[in-house]
């Protein structure tokens, strides 16, 4: 018999398994689930695109593509991001990865080493940390709170450094909260991080998805930041192509010609049929864009106005398609409330505690589903509520 | 456009205070609204999307292409509006191309439709020739899926 323990490596033991496994077996068993769980947007990839990736195919055009990605796709992310993120990159400052994903993976991996810290603000985003323990650091969260409308605080980044911070996550737009960082915020957090030696990944994969009249600001952007900063993108989000796996990073070119080098061996190449459908959506897809964002909006509005109708406290997201009530009121742990809105109502919510411990006593939902589908949770997750209530009234009398 | 009219024209059905939330307006604002494009006639009315075949109710529908010559005082408009007075006809359009005028029209049964044609519709002095065509089966409706189910393919959850 193998000692499969002992052929594993101690890093890939040490990282615990996502505490919502049980849960997501659970919602994937049951035949009827109406889910709010999901972190991709339901829109198919517009048309244009999907029609450049069939005309790449007709083409015949089936081999690799360079490391770091075509030039022309290159070229088309930097002129993109000219346009509408004010940043400004050369082709050689960019690279283009397998989803955002890879990005995160290949830039903790070209600078940490064992016993560096990676300070990472939480509730967030599920990869930074696993990814950032395989390499040796130590993981340093920072909480971020509902009072701050969920922004990290100059203050409490202060508090966190130590001589060993290394790397800074800096996840805004932010999965699962809905915060975002705004230019004084962000001047602020600069501020902090310009006499330090610390390098910043900025994980932009919902810049596009910013709502009201608060268009997202790069740090990259920021005076000073550029260069202590890779920022990660990604086309999943923006133009609901998450099948298609692509991704790119920009920054620094020492950096990222590292991040290539260990992408070349790990990877080779972003898949090419993705990467052709890339620069059409690039070149000709603002306006979907745009036409997305704003059902995103009017979801999240509506969905923010019936929660709050049906006694769940939430903040109004700013950022992304999630948003992150409290479910404090009910009494249960956001695992309990999960599970049994599960089992009771067939709804499935993620517990607020897959996004860090700090994310305990809130739920994510995301609002990637049209009006219909909203208001028939909507619907079940009152009826749950009520229940709980009710329940909670009779312990009382008994 | 009018957000409220492409909430609207999604699904008539939302409250005003669901619209209200959607739109970050005040539902009086909302009723105002409603009212006032109710009032003017921009919103001509609110009606369900119903998959006939699901019901015991006898359905079924036509497409009919007309050619019109128009006569002194019988231009399009006045054929429109005849036909449209009918109240076996659903809908009517003037068109491009081929034919003048579409319609569509239904009754209970294939010689309920035969009949108005060959009663009603044919008849009529200005209509060359008719050209209609039974609907067999009904895959989208005003942007709804009838007979097609649209699957959510997306796993349950993700991070
Ligand atoms: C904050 C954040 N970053 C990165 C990703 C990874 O996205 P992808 O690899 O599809 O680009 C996700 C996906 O959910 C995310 O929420």
């Amino acid at each position: 018999m193998m000692d499969y323990n002992s052929i594993l490596s101690r890093q890939v033991q040490e990282i615990k398994p996502s505490g919502i496994r049980r849960f997501f077996e659970l919602a994937a068993e049951m035949e009827d689930v109406i889910s709010l769980g999901v972190g991709e947007p339901d829109f198919k990839t517009p048309w244009a695109i999907r029609q450049a990736g069939i005309t790449s195919l007709e083409r015949g055009r089936t081999h690799y593509s360079p490391n770091a990605g075509f030039q022309e796709l290159k070229r088309e992310i930097c002129r993109y991001l000219e346009r509408r993120m004010d940043l400004h990159y050369t082709p050689e400052e960019t690279m283009v990865t397998v989803g955002g994903s890879e990005g995160i993976d290949m830039l903790i991996r070209a600078i940490i080493s064992p016993g560096d810290e990676v300070l990472i603000p939480e509730p967030c985003y599920v990869s930074y940390d696993p990814i950032a323990r395989l390499t040796g650091a130590k993981v340093v969260p920072i909480r971020t709170r509902f009072e701050d409308d969920f922004r990290l605080t100059a203050d409490a980044l202060r508090a966190a450094i130590t001589e060993k911070s290394k790397l800074l996550i800096f996840p805004f737009p932010n999965n699962p909260t809905g915060g975002i960082m705004e230019r004084e915020d962000l001047e602020e957090i600069a501020e902090v991080l310009r006499d330090t030696n610390i390098f910043v990944l900025s994980d932009e994969i919902y810049a596009e998805l910013t709502y009201g009249d608060k268009k997202h600001v790069s740090i990259a952007s920021i005076p000073g930041m550029k260069e202590r900063t890779v920022v990660i993108n990604g086309f999943s989000k923006t133009y609901a192509m998450t099948g298609w796996r692509l991704g790119y990073a920009v920054g620094p070119q020492p950096i990222i010609q590292q991040m290539i080098k260990i992408h070349q061996f790990a990877i080779m190449c972003a898949p090419t049929t993705s990467q052709l459908a890339a620069v059409e959506a690039l070149r000709s897809c603002d306006d979907e864009i745009e036409a997305m964002r704003d059902e995103y909006d009017m979801r999240g509005k509506y969905l923010v106005g019936e929660l709050n109708r049906i006694g769940l406290d939430c903040f109004e997201p700013q950022g992304a398609f999630y948003v992150f009530p409290s479910i404090r009121s009910t009494g249960l742990s956001s695992d309990e409330f999960c599970e049994r809105l599960l089992r009771e109502e067939h709804v499935a919510v993620i517990p607020g505690s897959a996004f860090g411990e700090c994310g305990e006593g809130h739920v994510r939902i995301s609002y990637c589903y049209s009006l219909k589908h909203l208001k028939i949770a909507v619907g079940k997750m009152e009826a749950f509520l009520k229940k709980l209530k009710e329940e909670k009234h009779e312990a009382a009398e008994s | 456009m009018d957000q409220l009219l492409s909430l609207l024209t999604e699904d008539a059905r939302l409250t005003n205070a669901e619209l209200a939330s959607a739109l970050s307006i005040s539902e009086d604002e909302v009723a105002a609204r409603i009212a006032d494009y109710e009032a003017r006639g921009v919103i001509k009315g609110y009606k369900a999307i119903v998959d006939w075949d699901k019901t015991d109710r006898d359905y079924v529908n036509a497409r009919i292409e007309i050619k019109v010559i128009p006569k002194k005082g019988m231009g399009f408009e006045e054929i429109a509006s005849i036909i449209s007075r009918f109240e076996e006809v659903e809908s009517v359009y003037l068109m491009s191309g081929t034919c003048d005028i579409a319609l569509t029209v239904s009754g209970k049964s294939f010689k309920d439709v035969a009949m108005f044609v060959a009663r009603r519709l044919s008849p009529l002095e200005s209509v060359q020739s008719t050209s209609t065509s039974f609907v067999l089966r009904t895959y989208k409706e005003l942007g709804v899926f009838v007979a097609l189910d649209e699957e959510d393919e997306r796993e349950v959850a993700s991070l």
